[in-house]
């Protein structure tokens, strides 16, 4: 069962992902790449991951996506406006070679690093990845982190707000 | 066959690859919004090796360590598309080939 | 005790030449003559003193060493700074000193009118201060500093009146000849202390009987490297071509250095080395051929000269020439005898020729003077004594040394050296009445809006000095025992040149024989020359006619018939020759001067330009072009930064994995 959803949503993801950076216009490749997330959704309730698949689908697809969509429209981009991608420019050669490359690297990495048979997986509790047992892990154990990365989002906000701001003040 | 499990090495596989073609689109696409969108697309790479992880040895570690790349992420994209506006106001054009006076 | 004042004597000079040098400006100049005359006569008081104190010294020791401190000592080689008082320092000494202040007060009163008064005689002190240092150094190196020391002075002075192109290059000139010479000195000097050990005079004269074979190839090699040294230094062939030039400099600087001391300076050398000399037949020989071919060669180029201070020049060439010939049939004293004596007379001559340019206002061309004897009395009659003394006339100093050169030249040498040394006596006696009749007979062929003056009494004053020194000066020589030649002189010099013949042949035998070889045989070598008193009464006599001779014919030629010079020389290609001075110094310029100006252009433009410059240009070059290709790197593309960030990571993991 789990192979039939695996597959071809890897595969779906996979497709759109080659589809964000294939395509002409920007909206289009903005589309693609919510469909690469909703498909990530999917794969992380797979893995039993429920409470990082929905912040997946509100965050991801749902706010950082719309971002994109804004300042595209606000850039009022339209298809072709980068010249494409380049059969001239020298360096899309090299930078597909070092495309495969890294994949070559990363598969042999794994390779090494997990000839260890970990293919079964353990048996999971109940309440993984639900709700309580991360807020609780969250707010016991990783307390700091959290807090930091509320800062950090203030930061941010400030960031984006400054260096947007227009200049007649 | 239906009792039958995924391998982890195949979701790593997955993983690689989305983070490939994320790498590939950073370096060949010229449009800046695009090479953002790349780099989200190797963000969430790695958001699925972490999650698989997590499955198949029952930590809960990953899914946090997701959850603030989730949050690093949200930040990033923020702050730069605001970059990204401040350029375009100085010189109307999305390609990052016209961005070029960090030279000797 | 008083011969603890030897080092006070190099110094005063020193001090009155820095004083000089660096206050002269501000003293003005009747100070700054002061202060230089000064330290000459204070140097000449100390001379006397430590004469004295010489004198009082027990009988046994004929040398006074005092060393002033340790110069250097690298290994086994120990070089002292001391200095050495004995009969032939004590000589050179009093000429030095004694000439020396003389001259120096009449510089005072010649040099008058200069600009740079002060540089003059700081340098002259420093002269001095140098040449004193080489008769009184205790070892052969004290005694290159003096005589490098000399020779410096001697480009200073030279080239005084910097302004005019050939006092400069006469300067140069006559460094670079010394230069040659100098190469040959410090080479024997390397060559005995790779022998001896050691290079103070006192242990290498005590030792070389001992460790030298007598004629063999080392004492003959070290003999002929001095020898080249002095020629070099006293301005004999072939190094004697700077003299001439170097009258560029003003005549005082004529009188001191290339008449009375600098060019003495080779004959002092050789005489103190004469245990060396005495060692090798074949250098004695090459000295003397050199010697008297100098004096006639150069005599000949003096008869055909027209500036004054030219003539005297050649004059003053030929005369060492008659000390070398003395040195080469082993007649030292006569050698040391004849450097006195002219001294005297040569200072007096170059200072009377000063006393005429400066009365006529800087002419010197004998062809536009003449009859200036009405005009200026005194300057007159002390050249005319001096000429005499240097024709050798009796009863003056120039006829007991001339004659005592010759005579032992035909005792101890054989006939062709006699020859030479007569011809030359000929010519010198001709050609200095030639001057003579020239600059101070006749008719009046000076410049008729020049009158001429006679000089002040500071110049005029040393003239009678000296000209009274060259009258009497032959009462050193004058015997005093019923053999002829022993005199004054000869007595008080024993000490330093006595050289025991015999023992010398018997260590000489012995090493050979140690060696395995035969020695050969020396025995013609120890009989004892005969002296019979009527030979040395007839060569004197000989001598007196020969100048007598040469008087009568510059009376012919110049007074008498004053047409004759030119009839009999009109067209005559060896006259062109001799006064051309054999193009000698053409000849040096095409062998030695050219070649080298070309190879150093040659390693100018080759090595120096292109090969050192280029390769420090290209270095910069090189650098240049890999930062050139090195800034494609940053080209501004951000994409290419990304792609270098992604190969960097790739690299990172291959290494690591």
């Amino acid at each position: 069962m789990e192979l039939l959803i695996f597959y071809p949503v890897a595969g779906l993801c996979v497709a759109l992902a080659l589809g964000v950076i294939f395509n002409n216009s920007p909206v289009g490749s903005a589309i693609s790449l919510i469909g690469m997330m909703l498909g990530l959704a999917a794969i992380f309730v797979l893995q039993q991951a429920h409470f990082i698949a929905i912040l997946q689908i509100i965050i991801y697809a749902g706010a950082i996506m719309v971002l994109f969509m804004f300042v595209i429209m606000l850039l009022n981009l339209k298809q072709g406006d980068d010249k494409g991608w380049a059969s001239r420019d020298q360096n899309l050669l090299l930078s597909v070679l070092t495309g495969f490359l890294t994949l070559g690297v990363l598969y042999k990495i794994g390779e090494v690093l997990f000839s260890v048979d970990m293919d079964t997986p353990a048996t999971l509790p109940d309440t993984f990845g639900t709700v309580a047992v991360i807020g609780e892990t969250l707010f016991t154990d990783f307390v700091l982190p959290f807090e930091v990365a509320s800062i950090l989002l203030l930061a941010a906000m400030v960031g984006a707000v400054v260096l947007a701001k227009s200049k007649l003040d | 066959m239906l009792e039958e499990t995924v391998p982890l090495s195949h979701y790593l596989m997955l993983s690689a690859t989305l983070f490939v073609i994320g790498i590939v689109g950073v370096l060949v696409r010229r449009n800046v919004i695009v090479v953002f969108m790349s780099i989200e697309i190797m963000l969430n790479a790695v958001n699925i090796s972490l999650i698989s992880f997590d499955h198949y040895m029952n930590l809960s570690n990953g899914q946090i360590f997701s959850f603030m790349v989730m949050c690093v992420a949200a930040a990033e994209v923020s702050v730069g598309l605001a970059i990204i506006i401040a350029m375009h106001r100085n010189k109307p054009t999305v390609n990052l080939d016209d961005f070029n006076l960090l030279k000797w | 005790m008083l011969l603890k004042l030897t080092c006070l004597i190099p110094l005063y000079p020193l001090i009155g030449s820095i004083i000089n040098g660096f206050f002269g400006l501000k003293i003005g100049k009747k100070a700054v003559g002061l202060v230089a005359c000064g330290s000459m006569i204070l140097s000449f008081l100390t001379s006397v003193l430590v004469y004295v104190g010489y004198l009082m010294l027990p009988e046994g020791q004929p040398v006074y060493e005092q060393v002033v401190w340790t110069w250097f000592g690298a290994g086994d080689f120990n070089v002292d700074f001391g200095f050495q008082i004995d009969p032939l320092t004590l000589v050179m000494m009093f000429v030095v000193t004694g000439v020396g202040t003389i001259i120096h007060v009449y510089a005072v009163g010649y040099m008058h009118e200069e600009f740079s008064y002060y540089r003059f005689f700081a340098y002259f002190n420093l002269f001095a201060s140098a040449m004193l240092l080489l008769v009184m150094g205790n070892n052969f190196l004290l005694m290159f500093i003096g005589w490098e020391g000399v020779g410096c002075c001697s480009y200073f002075l030279i080239g005084y009146y910097f302004e005019k192109k050939s006092a400069c290059d006469a300067g140069t000139k006559a460094f670079v000849v010394n230069r040659v010479g100098d190469f040959a000195f410090l080479l024997a000097v390397m060559y005995i202390f790779n022998v001896f050990g050691t290079i103070d005079f006192t242990d290498v004269m005590h030792a070389a009987p001992e460790k030298l074979i007598y004629g063999g190839e080392i004492v003959t090699i070290i003999t002929m490297l001095l020898f080249v040294g002095a020629t070099g230094k006293s301005a004999q062939i072939p190094l004697y071509t700077w003299l001439p030039d170097a009258m560029e400099g003003p005549t005082p600087v004529s009188a001191l250095i290339h008449a009375a001391t600098m060019v003495t300076a080779g004959v002092y050398m050789v005489v103190r080395c004469s245990v060396l000399f005495n060692l090798s037949p074949l250098t004695m020989t090459t000295v003397a051929f050199i010697g008297g071919g100098t004096a006639v060669m150069a005599a000949t180029i003096g008869m055909t000269q027209f500036d004054i201070k030219r003539v005297l020049a050649y004059s003053t060439v030929s005369q060492i020439g008659y000390m070398f010939l003395a040195c080469g049939v082993g007649a030292y004293t006569a050698a040391i005898f004849h450097l006195v004596t002219h001294a005297f007379f040569k200072a007096c001559l170059f200072l009377g020729s000063g006393s005429v340019i400066h009365g006529i206002h800087g002419e010197q061309d004998m062809r536009k003077m003449g009859g200036l004897k009405k005009h200026m009395p005194v300057t007159y009659w002390t050249f005319v004594v001096s000429t005499l003394a240097i024709a050798g006339i009796f009863p003056l100093s120039g006829f007991f040394s001339k004659d005592e050169v010759l005579y032992h030249s035909l005792m101890d040498g054989n006939i062709i050296f006699w020859g030479m040394g007569v011809s030359a006596a000929l010519l010198t006696a001709f050609y200095m009445f030639r001057l003579v009749f020239m600059t101070f007979h006749g008719e009046s062929r000076v410049d008729p809006s020049v009158h001429p003056h006679e000089s002040p009494k500071v110049m005029t004053m040393p003239l009678v000095i000296l000209a009274g020194l060259a009258t009497v000066g032959g009462l050193l020589g004058i015997p005093f025992h019923h053999w002829w030649h022993m005199h004054i002189l000869h007595s008080w010099l024993e000490p330093v040149l006595h050289f025991d013949l015999a023992s010398a042949l018997q260590h000489s035998e012995h090493m050979l024989h140690q060696a395995g070889q035969h020695a050969p045989s020396w025995t013609h070598l120890l009989k004892p020359t005969e002296h019979q008193w009527w030979t040395e009464l007839l060569l004197m006599c000989f001598s007196l006619a020969v100048a007598v001779v040469g008087i009568f014919g510059a009376y012919m030629f110049y007074i008498k018939r004053p047409d004759l010079p030119d009839k009999f020389t009109e067209g005559q290609w060896g006259f062109d020759l001799v006064q051309n001075k054999y193009y000698v110094d053409e000849l040096y310029d095409d062998a030695f001067v050219q070649p080298t100006v070309e190879g150093s252009k040659l390693l100018w433009k080759e090595c120096d330009a292109k090969a050192i410059d280029g390769t420090v240009n290209g270095t910069a070059k090189i650098i240049g072009w890999c930062s050139r290709k090195a800034q494609t790197l940053q080209s501004g593309f951000v994409r290419n930064y990304a792609l270098f960030i992604v190969v960097g990571f790739i690299s990172l993991l291959l290494v690591m994995f």
